[in-house]
């Protein structure tokens, strides 16, 4: 080709490339909306308020906006994601830090679109593509609820990301791809708890975020696979649909139960990322907790264990004959708090073999339970497990894991065990 | 036959292997420092050192030890020589009954082992599993936050200053 | 002379009159808990010298100059053999390091009964330092009469008794011809202030060193040789009966036998691994609901309901006070409370050569001897108990059971030493609590905005279970035929039980104080640190607050408007101008709170403030700063003093926020830490300050238990001031944390 040819074509390229990214700037540009001066907390309905922290309770947001050691809502907790921390932000009404010159709209557009007051998009880790759905109603509420918590000045740590992905403009791109919010539209075949459930579940308590897997770009994949499993922390999210591997039926008295004490004695204790949810869903409205159990129960209606709850085996001897190791760990140092006559036992709460981790379809949370233990969900008292991370190695845990699985598990096998507890240590940093 | 390494003396006992290593420690080797206070791995009155990590004896069996080394107070100091930690503990009269108290000694050098700079929220936290039922606490931080002096770090944003 | 500041002259100095009327008078055993001890015999005399005047009861001298000392009470942690030694030491003029303090063994010291009610130091202390100084004038009128000279003109010096003039002797010569058999005598002078060099300093604990390095220190480090385990078999709480299959326990691994009587089993073994799997076989047992025992009526509105007793014990009348214009009526409770000593309790016992000998950290052993002879027919003075420290236990918690549960497995293997230990949940489920209470306050103001009128009434078990008899003990009332229990009774004031710290100090024109005594007892209680004391003046110093911001005055300014008493006044001004009371400035969810108390209204002075916030949202209480200042008379260790009450603090912080112990009807709910969780490092305050007023040649003044109180009222009125809500129930901070 003659030379102005091949200077055409770069300069066509050239044009182009300046037009997608004029287009893409286009697309990613979101303006900054004004600063307000702090609103005055007195102007604030007070029962807008309250149903602000009820909505904020079943959204759990003090979860990812709370570092340890820190005031609620001030941010600086780490989400760890695979690519990059992030740190949740400062949402308390302080407005050189927190939100406190975000005025409703710029709040609203957070909450529907991702967009920062300053016009800077945010991660998904920050459930935008849930809370989209959320009612106008509820989400002044949950303004009205945030502009009267006390301010406290706290810059979170920078975020660490793997570049380019600091680079938030880019995010547009991935809205582009995967965010398409859905409102909830009631059913009216269903019951009016059901559609409450329904509606908290899917919008402000995002349990798909945790509970249903995701692609290669982190997007949720809510349509067929919604709640297929998922994870979170370092901890599997077990399906919680047809799919669900508990053994026993979760009926709607018994996730009522899970959700509001953080026990359900026929299964297990919350544990894990659980822990933090069912602390602020005892502090939800009663009525709402159980709508959420409504729904969530109807997800797993299909179960296995809802049609019918197997004997549970205890194979003692094999477990022993082939994991005898495992058999002396588990003596010393499992049996004290799990064997029928420990204190805990006599007082009803649930034998080992009930709960769902040792079910499922990966050692995951079997693992992470045994290295970090347990502490009461939603008190200060309640169940309690010590953490045994320091103590017992990853090829002792694994033969705890082992034993326990050939003397207790009904799942499929789980062949590599000492490698997923060195996965397990890492991811759950 | 089982063989470990405590204080840095070879010690070998014929106990059933699941025995946490507590009861092997106090009726085996004599060593009364750590403490049965629950079993449970609530307490932390048992707590020794496994390889520089504070852990529960109470719920480590004595097979799963291995060739880890393991560190009791009494290897620490003893009454003569008390090491860093205990004298900080002793200048502070750090205790009321006691009982708690090699626990906390045994979990302060675990932290000081990995951290001679924690914040006050990190020095609550890593001391946190241990009870006190005295309410010794105040002198406890305060005598762990002088031995971090001592290593040559310090907490920082002390709640006390180490006078 | 040289030496000056180190020695001292015989009679020179001050001569310190003990104020014997309160003390003595006051004195019951154990502060009324317990058996009602040897009588008096020397009136006269200071403390427990007026049971026991002889000087070789407390005092004596070796031919190795060591001198050992012998005191009916026990170490729990409180500091006090320290402070005895130091008493001992300076008094005697010898060097503490040569002091062995012998604590309360039935067989070689003094009967003071049980340690208790914050009267080591009044009752024992007083003795002690009263007998080292009269043994150091025996020692001295010894080598006057070998010198021929006047006893006034020597002096002493680190165990030596000096003419000045070259001729010295030391103590142990002396003793060797100074009978110490010979009653204690009134009039003798105790050190002057400024020669002390022990009295009033902080000499560091001397059971520390041994404690902080793992020597043996505790009944559960004891090995004797040939000693067995054992555990003992019961239903998982207080109110329960298990039916263990005895059988199958023989032929557990590591059961070498079963002791059994009537419905008492224990197991036994040569290790305690074992044992411990035995245990949880046994614990798989059936158990049921012990039919006996009282169905529990919800708490605490239950406690009205109750069968009682009412006793008016005090009250005045002034006919020509002022009307009263404004009313406060308010009710306050607290739930049952753990003792929760971190050590689960533990005995040693061993029979031989028909001797019972009962090692235990039992704060009285001997009533706890009586129980025990009973227990296993022996005559008393074939059984001896020995003290030997426990973990605190803040009261009578499972001590004393145990110490029975392990005489009566000695008994079963004569020659064999056994240690029995309780698990954590034996401790939990059987160790007696705290009783649940409920004060009830009306008061009123007149114009002015004084207090005219003050109604306290107070509904509460008894106090004190402490073993007096074989009954008491859980093994009495197991073994066929079973014992029966002494039935419960009031502990009359001065010191009261439920009706503790009831009386105000405070000087009201009319009042009347009605305690309630609830003799049934749905949950097994007994003695917790300081008695009704904690809910008393929580009670008492809320409604002080309340009254204060009716009246529209300064909580601070309105306690001292109604004080007479110069040493409380004092108290209150140092707590306050050392927290920057007047200073401070309101912040949101953050405020002050100020109480005061003197424990039992003859024992410390103490005043604390609170510096505390309220977390929204969270309900997370943070003590920024607790200020305390306290008046324990004659300060023999400071530091020992700011530990006890930094302790206290703390202690009544746990409780008093966080605390309650839950029962379903059935059975205790809270079975490990797990469900009786306690105050723990996150939540500790950021600062606490402790002063102490130091008031030398003054009686001593029970502090162990002085902070109890006023810490509960004082977070209380803090929380009221952070939050603008009154809470007059506990725990403070309940909500989710009490729901079963």
């Amino acid at each position: 080709m003659s030379r102005p040819g091949i200077r055409r074509i770069v300069v066509i390229a050239v044009v182009l490339l300046g037009l997608c990214g004029i287009a893409f700037a286009a697309i990613a540009y979101r303006p900054a909306i004004a600063r307000v001066t702090r609103p005055d907390p007195r102007q604030f309905d007070p029962a807008l308020v309250a149903r602000g922290a009820n909505l904020a309770r079943l959204g759990n947001c003090v979860s990812c906006h709370q570092a340890a050691g820190g005031r609620p809502y001030a941010g600086g907790y780490p989400i760890k994601t695979p690519f990059g921390t992030i740190y949740g932000s400062n949402i308390t009404p302080d407005a050189a830090t927190g939100i406190g010159s975000w005025s409703p709209a710029a709040f609203r557009r957070a909450m529907r679109e991702g967009v920062a007051r300053d016009g800077s998009h945010l991660y998904p880790a920050f459930p935008y593509t849930h809370y989209a759905s959320v009612a106008d109603g509820d989400v002044d509420a949950l303004y009205a609820f945030l502009m009267t918590r006390p301010a406290v000045r706290a810059v979170p740590p920078a975020n660490r990301m793997i570049p380019p992905l600091g680079f938030r403009p880019l995010l547009a791109g991935w809205k582009l791809l995967f965010f398409d919010p859905q409102p909830v539209v009631a059913d009216p075949r269903q019951s009016a708890a059901w559609n409450r459930g329904r509606y908290i579940g899917e919008t402000l308590a995002h349990c798909t975020a945790c509970h249903s897997p995701r692609g290669l770009l982190q997007q949720e994949k809510r349509g067929d696979q919604a709640y297929d499993g998922g994870w979170s922390g370092g901890w599997y999210a077990p399906p919680i649909n047809a799919r669900s591997p508990a053994v026993r039926a979760w009926t709607v008295e018994r996730l009522d139960a899970y959700f509001r004490t953080g026990l359900s004695t026929a299964h297990a204790a919350a544990a894990g990322p659980m822990g933090p949810v069912t602390y602020n869903l005892a502090r939800a409205a009663p009525a709402d907790v159980r709508a959420m159990a409504t729904y969530y129960a109807w997800q797993m209606r299909a179960a296995p264990a809802a049609r019918a709850e197997p004997r549970l085996p205890d194979r003692r001897a094999l477990a022993r004959q082939r994991h005898p190791e495992g058999a002396r760990l588990y003596d010393g140092a499992c049996a004290v708090c799990h064997e029928p006559g420990a204190a805990m036992m006599v007082a009803g709460r649930p034998a080992l073999p009930l709960g769902t981790p040792l079910h499922e379809a990966n050692p995951r949370d079997t693992i992470q339970v045994i290295l970090k233990g347990l502490k009461p969900p939603v008190a200060p008292r309640g169940p309690y497990m010590p953490a045994f991370a320091d103590a017992l190695d990853d090829r002792q845990v694994a033969e705890i894991v082992a034993y326990l699985q050939v003397r207790r598990g009904t799942g499929p096998a789980w062949p590599d065990l000492e490698k997923d507890v060195a996965a397990a240590r890492k991811e759950g940093e | 036959m089982i063989d470990l390494t405590v204080n840095g003396a070879t010690a070998r006992v014929d106990v059933d292997p699941a025995t946490p290593l507590l009861y092997v420690l106090r009726d085996d080797l004599r060593l009364h420092a750590a403490k049965f206070g629950c079993g449970l791995g609530q307490c932390g009155a048992c707590t020794v050192l496994v390889d520089d990590r504070p852990v529960f004896a109470c719920l480590l069996p004595v097979g799963a030890v291995g060739t880890r080394t393991v560190t009791t107070v009494e290897g620490l100091g003893n009454a003569a020589a008390p090491g860093d930690v205990q004298r900080a503990f002793l200048h502070e009269q750090a205790a009321q009954c006691g009982y708690c108290i090699p626990g906390m000694i045994a979990r302060a050098e675990g932290l000081l082992r990995k951290t001679v700079t924690p914040t006050e929220t990190e020095l609550r936290s890593a001391m946190a599993p241990s009870l006190c039922r005295c309410g010794t606490h105040m002198r406890i931080l305060r005598a762990v936050r002088r031995a971090a002096v001592v290593r040559g770090g310090g907490v920082v944003e002390p709640a006390e200053p180490v006078t | 002379m040289s030496g000056q500041a180190s020695r001292r002259d015989i009679l020179g100095g001050l001569l310190v009159a003990f104020a014997l009327a309160p003390t003595a008078a006051l004195a019951q055993t154990g502060g009324g808990e317990g058996s009602g001890g040897p009588p008096t015999v020397a009136p006269d005399l200071p403390g427990t010298l007026a049971k026991f005047p002889d000087l070789d009861a407390w005092i004596r001298i070796g031919a190795d100059g060591r001198v050992t000392v012998f005191t009916g009470k026990v170490e729990l942690g409180t500091g006090v053999k320290t402070a005895m030694a130091q008493l001992a030491a300076d008094e005697l003029d010898v060097a503490i390091g040569r002091v062995d303090l012998i604590t309360a063994d039935t067989a070689l010291t003094p009967n003071e009964g049980v340690t208790a009610g914050s009267q080591t130091l009044e009752q024992s202390g007083t003795a002690i330092a009263n007998a080292a100084a009269c043994v150091r004038l025996l020692l001295a009128e010894t080598a006057a009469a070998r010198w021929g000279v006047a006893a006034t003109t020597l002096f002493t010096r680190d165990g030596v008794v000096l003419d000045g003039q070259g001729r010295r002797a030391s103590y142990a010569e002396l003793a060797a011809s100074t009978s110490l058999a010979v009653r204690a005598r009134a009039d003798v002078p105790r050190k002057p202030v400024a020669a002390r060099r022990l009295i009033g300093r902080p000499v560091p604990r001397v059971d520390l060193p041994a404690k902080l390095t793992g020597l043996p220190s505790y009944v559960q480090d004891m090995r004797l040789p040939d000693m067995v385990h054992a555990r003992v078999l019961r239903g998982p709480s207080s109110g329960t009966r298990l039916t263990p299959d005895l059988a199958a326990l023989r032929r557990q691994p590591g059961v070498a036998r079963v002791v059994d009587v009537g419905r008492f089993a224990a197991i036994v073994g040569p290790r305690e691994w074992p044992l411990e799997q035995a245990l949880r076989v046994a614990n798989q047992g059936a158990w049921t609901r012990d039919a006996a025992v009282p169905a529990l009526p919800p708490m605490p509105a239950g406690l009205l309901e109750m069968r009682r007793e009412s006793t008016v014990i005090d009250t005045r009348r002034d006919a020509a006070a002022a009307p009263g214009v404004r009313r406060l009526s308010a009710r306050y409770d607290r739930p049952y409370l753990m003792h929760g000593a971190i050590g689960p309790s533990c005995a040693v016992a061993l029979m031989a050569e028909g001797q019972l000998t009962v090692w235990t950290h039992s704060q009285g052993v001997e009533p706890l001897r009586t129980a025990i002879a009973e227990l296993v027919a022996m005559p008393a003075d074939r059984v001896r108990c020995v003290h030997r420290e426990g973990a605190g236990c803040y009261g009578h918690n499972g001590a004393d059971d145990v110490a029975g549960d392990a005489a009566l497995v000695a008994c079963a293997m004569p020659g064999v030493p056994v240690r029995l230990q309780w698990s954590r949940e034996q401790e939990h489920g059987w160790e007696p609590l705290g009783p649940a209470m409920l004060a009830q306050i009306d008061a009123t103001l007149d114009a002015s905005g004084r207090i005219v009128d003050w109604r306290h009434q107070v509904w509460s078990n008894t106090h004190s279970t402490r073993p007096v008899a074989a009954g008491d003990l859980l093994a009495g009332v197991e073994v066929v035929p079973p014992f029966v229990p002494t039935p419960p009774k009031p502990i009359p004031q001065p010191n009261g039980g439920g009706d503790r710290n009831a009386i105000p100090l405070y000087r009201f024109a009319n009042q009347s104080i009605v305690s309630h005594f609830l003799p049934d007892m749905p949950v097994r209680v007994s003695a917790l640190r300081g008695l009704g004391a904690h809910l008393n003046i929580f009670a008492l110093e809320s409604a002080m607050d309340e009254l204060a911001a009716a009246a529209g005055r300064d909580p601070v300014a309105f306690r001292l408007a109604h004080l007479d008493d110069p040493r409380a006044a004092d108290v209150i001004r140092r707590a306050a101008a050392r927290f920057g009371w007047s200073r401070y400035r309101p912040r949101p969810n953050r405020g002050r709170g100020f109480a005061f108390a003197r424990y039992k209204n003859h024992g410390a002075y103490c005043a604390v403030a609170l510096d505390v916030e309220r977390i929204p949202d969270e309900g997370r209480l943070i003590v920024h700063r607790a200020v305390v200042a306290v008046d324990s008379g004659e300060a023999v260790n400071p530091d020992g003093i700011r530990n006890q009450v930094e302790g206290g603090v703390l202690q009544s912080l746990s409780w008093t926020a966080y605390e309650a112990a839950g029962h379903d009807g059935t059975r205790r709910t809270d079975y490990d830490w797990s469900g009786y969780p306690i105050l723990r490092f996150a939540d500790v305050p950021h600062s606490v300050v402790v002063e102490v007023i130091d008031r030398p040649g003054t009686p001593f003044l029970g502090t162990g238990e002085c902070a109890q109180g006023p810490t509960a009222a004082a977070l209380a009125n803090a929380l009221a001031a952070a939050t603008g809500v009154r809470t007059r129930s506990m725990p403070l901070a309940g909500g989710l944390a009490t729901r079963s």
